[in-house]
């Protein structure tokens, strides 16, 4: 498995840590409630399809990345910079 | 007061020379981490620019004059090898004790490299002025091109007798063959 790296481009899977679902994205506001909360913390999809991640970079550049995949062909559509991601 | 000698992060370990590949150290006086605050990466550049005569290098890039270096070092990160001032610019961290920093040079160091490395050092796509964060073994690497058989490597300085060893065993190897 290979994950193109804005930065550095494409680098082999082992340079790389998985975080996870990239719902830390959108993190609700403070105020939000307990619901939304609650719903953040502890409900994830398991989507069979396309799915958005985010790995580190942490034997390359240092860089959080959205690497957008799927999980069912393995294949990834796309990565970017979660720097540049709009909040 | 007790006189301190000076320990550079190779000493008793470089140089030394297997087959046709020599290694040896490279001492920096001065390596400063320049990480520019949000919004501020164009003024540090320019602040640069103008106390050492070099800006911040793009992505995978690494840049020198006479009196510096810069060398980019990941995600808004460089290594400068001079003394700059960069207040309200970046975040500036004296690292100069930090690394060792290896010169690996010779015929086929591009073979031994290629042991230990899992990105394509060859001169096709790793040019001279490149450089990359990447692994070597197990550890987290600088590796920037200065040559066509030239190559510049570095590492934590606790990793110093690590780097050295695993490299020696490598050369060792291609040398076999």
């Amino acid at each position: 498995m290979r994950i193109t790296c804005p930065n550095c481009g494409e680098r082999d899977r082992r340079e790389f840590y998985y975080q996870g679902d990239a719902l830390a994205l959108t993190r609700p506001a403070p105020d939000a409630g307990p619901h939304a909360w609650d719903d953040y913390l502890h409900n994830r999809d398991n989507p069979a399809g396309d799915t958005r991640d985010l790995w580190f970079h942490e034997a390359g550049c240092g860089a959080w990345i959205v690497v957008s995949r799927n999980t069912v062909t393995h294949a990834i559509d796309d990565t970017h910079l979660a720097a540049t991601v709009k909040r | 007061m007790v006189k301190l000698l000076p320990r550079s992060p190779c000493t008793d370990l470089l140089p030394r020379t297997v087959g046709t590949i020599t290694m040896s150290e490279v001492l920096l006086d001065r390596v400063m981490s320049v990480a520019p605050f949000a919004g501020q990466a164009k003024p540090t550049s320019a602040a640069l620019k103008d106390q050492i005569g070099l800006g911040l290098s793009a992505p995978g890039r690494a840049v020198s004059n006479r009196r510096a270096r810069v060398i980019w070092a990941g995600q808004r990160m460089w290594l400068v090898a001079a003394d700059v001032s960069l207040d309200g610019l970046a975040a500036v961290t004296d690292q100069s004790d930090a690394w060792a920093i290896l010169r690996i040079e010779g015929a086929g160091v591009e073979d031994v490299l290629a042991r230990l490395v899992p990105i394509d050092l060859r001169a096709s796509t790793f040019k001279g002025g490149h450089t990359a964060r990447t692994m070597l073994g197990h550890m987290s690497v600088g590796i920037t091109r200065v040559g066509a058989q030239a190559f510049e490597v570095m590492a934590m300085r606790s990793m110093a007798a690590t780097l050295v060893h695993d490299l020696q065993v490598a050369a060792e190897n291609v040398a076999a063959r």
